[in-house]
C-alpha cells in the first residue's frame, strides 16, 4: 500500500489532503495533528470566538460535510516528533512511527511568548482554540486589558475588548501599528481607528517585564511607565514550528525551504501553509506567508507538486492578500509592499470608513490596501497578477 | 451544478469574483450577486475554486 502523509491538521494540512484526494488519489492518506481538535479555522478566534458569539463548534473547516468522504487515517492529539528521511519514517509522540512514501508538512507556527512571562497567571497567546477560550472565560470577569503587540492579532483583540467594553490598552514597538505591512500613511489611520473606539494605544515602547503575584498585575513599558492589567494577550508575532525537523537534512531557513513549486528539499517531500518559505518566481524573492488564503492556495499546489513529482514545474507565483476585521472596518490588502513604494490614495470617505490605496514601485502596480471597498480589491489584486503599470492604474483610478 | 451562498455566512471578501467572475460577483454596494443560479458545467472547476477558497465557507456546489 502506498501512503501519503500529512502532518499539521489545520488550514493548510486539512487542504493539502483534500486536494491529494481530488487529483485521484486512492492510495492511503494519514493526517497527523497535534490539537485533539477536527480541523478548525483560525481568523474567528480573535473576533466572534473571543467576544462570546460562536460556539467552537462554528469552526469546524468541514462543517456540514464531514471527513468521511476524505477517507482519512486522522491521528489527532498526537505531535510529530521527528523525520528519518532517509527511512522516509516519522516519530510521533505516542512512541508509534509511521512510514510514508509521500509527505505534506504544514505544522503551521507557534506563537512567540515574552521571555519574562513565565508562569505568571493572566498572561495569554492567541494561536489555537484553547488560548481563545481561556482569554474568552477571563474577559468575562471584565478586566483591564494589555495587549503586547499591535499587530494584527493584538489589534483585532483590541477591537474584540472595545466591542465587549472592556477598557484595553496596546503596546507596539513601531512608532505606528502595522507599519511594516501597511506603510506610513495607512499605518497612521489604523492608529486613529483605534484612538477612535477608545484603545489606549502605545507606540515606540516595549513590554519590559511583567509585574505581579500569581496572576498579572501591571506591565512595565521601555519609557519608564506602566499599564495597570489583570489580562495580557501577547501578540509578538510566531515562529515556523520546524523544531520536530531539526536533524532530518531538510533545509530549514526561517521555515521549511521550498522551490518555486513547494518541493523541499528532499525528494517526495513538499510543505505548505506558514511553515513553508518558497521562492516566489515573479517576485523574485523567498517568503513565507502567514495568511488565511496562502495556505489553502499553497496547499492545493503542494499537492499537485507531490502527486506528480519532479515532472510538476509549474511555479506557485501569487499575489499574497489577507484581511482584517476591526470594528466595522475590513482591512483588505493584496499585492506586496515596501516603504518606499508609490502610494496614491484614490478613495477616500473618512466618515463611511472606506478607502483605496495602490501601491507602485519600479513602474507597476504592486499592492492594493482597502477599508471596506471588496469590489476594488479584487479588481486590483487581478491588475497586479496581469502586470499593470503604474500609470495605467493611476490612469484607470482617475478615469 | 447549483452554486449556492449561505448570505448569512458570506461576509463580502470578493474572493469568489476572483476565482470565478461568470457567476459571482460583488458590486459596489458591499453585496455579492449571484449571476447565474446554474452555471454551466464548464464553470465546474472555477466554482470548486471559488467554495474553497472562500474565507467563511459561505459557498456551496450542488449538483
Amino acid at each position: 500500500v502506498r501512503r501519503i502523509a500529512v502532518v499539521g491538521a489545520s488550514l493548510a494540512g486539512l487542504r493539502a489532503a483534500e486536494a491529494v484526494r481530488r487529483e485521484g488519489w486512492d492510495g492511503e492518506l494519514v493526517l497527523i495533528g497535534e490539537e485533539p481538535h477536527q480541523p478548525y479555522d483560525r481568523p474567528p478566534l480573535s473576533k466572534e470566538l473571543l467576544r462570546g458569539e460562536w460556539a467552537p463548534s462554528r469552526l469546524d473547516l468541514r462543517r456540514g460535510q464531514g471527513l468521511s468522504e476524505l477517507a482519512l487515517d486522522l491521528r489527532l492529539g498526537v505531535r510529530a516528533v521527528s523525520l528519518d528521511a532517509r527511512e522516509r519514517r516519522i516519530a510521533l509522540a505516542d512512541g508509534s512511527q509511521l512510514d510514508y512514501d509521500g509527505l505534506i508538512i504544514a505544522t503551521g507556527a507557534v506563537a512567540r511568548s515574552l521571555p519574562f512571562a513565565s508562569g505568571l497567571g493572566g498572561v495569554h497567546v492567541l494561536r489555537t482554540l484553547d488560548d481563545a477560550l481561556a482569554i474568552a472565560r477571563e474577559l468575562a470577569a471584565r478586566p483591564r486589558v494589555c495587549v503586547i503587540g499591535a499587530g494584527f492579532i493584538g489589534l483585532e483583540v483590541a477591537a474584540s475588548c472595545r466591542a465587549l467594553g472592556v477598557p484595553v490598552t496596546a503596546v507596539e514597538p513601531q512608532r505606528l501599528p502595522l507599519l511594516d505591512k501597511l506603510g506610513e500613511q495607512m499605518a497612521r489611520r489604523v492608529a486613529e481607528l483605534h484612538r477612535d473606539h477608545g484603545v489606549d494605544l502605545r507606540c515606540g515602547v516595549l513590554a519590559q517585564g511583567l509585574l505581579g503575584g500569581d496572576r498579572v498585575e501591571r506591565v512595565q513599558l521601555s519609557d519608564g511607565s506602566s499599564v495597570e492589567a489583570d489580562l495580557v494577550v501577547v501578540g509578538i508575532g510566531v515562529q515556523p514550528a520546524t523544531h520536530w525537523l531539526r536533524g532530518s537534512g531538510l533545509a530549514l531557513e526561517d521555515g521549511v525551504r521550498c522551490d518555486a513549486t513547494c518541493a523541499t528539499s528532499l525528494p517526495d517531500v513538499v510543505a505548505a501553509g506558514d511553515v513553508a518559505r518558497f521562492e516566489h518566481a515573479t517576485l523574485g524573492q523567498s517568503l513565507r506567508i502567514e495568511h488565511w488564503s496562502h495556505a489553502v492556495e499553497m496547499a492545493g499546489h503542494a499537492a499537485r507538486r507531490l502527486l506528480g513529482g519532479p515532472a510538476f514545474t509549474t511555479p506557485f507565483t501569487p499575489v499574497p492578500y489577507f484581511w482584517s476585521d476591526q470594528y466595522d472596518v475590513k482591512i483588505q490588502f493584496a499585492g506586496s509592499l515596501r516603504s518606499d513604494d508609490e502610494v496614491a490614495l484614490i478613495e477616500d470617505a473618512k466618515e463611511a470608513r472606506k478607502l483605496v490605496a495602490l501601491f507602485g514601485r519600479a513602474g507597476r502596480l504592486t499592492g492594493v490596501l482597502t477599508w471596506n471597498r471588496a469590489p476594488q480589491l479584487v479588481r486590483y489584486r487581478r491588475a497586479i497578477a496581469e502586470g499593470m503599470t503604474w500609470a495605467a492604474a493611476l490612469a484607470q483610478a482617475r478615469g | 451544478m447549483k452554486g449556492i451562498v449561505d448570505f448569512e455566512v458570506c461576509q463580502s471578501h470578493g474572493l469568489c469574483m476572483q476565482s470565478a467572475p461568470e457567476v459571482f460577483e460583488l458590486r459596489d454596494d458591499g453585496f455579492l450577486y449571484i449571476l447565474q443560479e446554474n452555471p454551466p458545467e464548464s464553470l465546474r472547476g472555477k466554482v470548486q475554486t471559488a467554495v474553497r477558497e472562500c474565507p467563511t465557507g459561505a459557498i456551496k456546489l450542488e449538483g
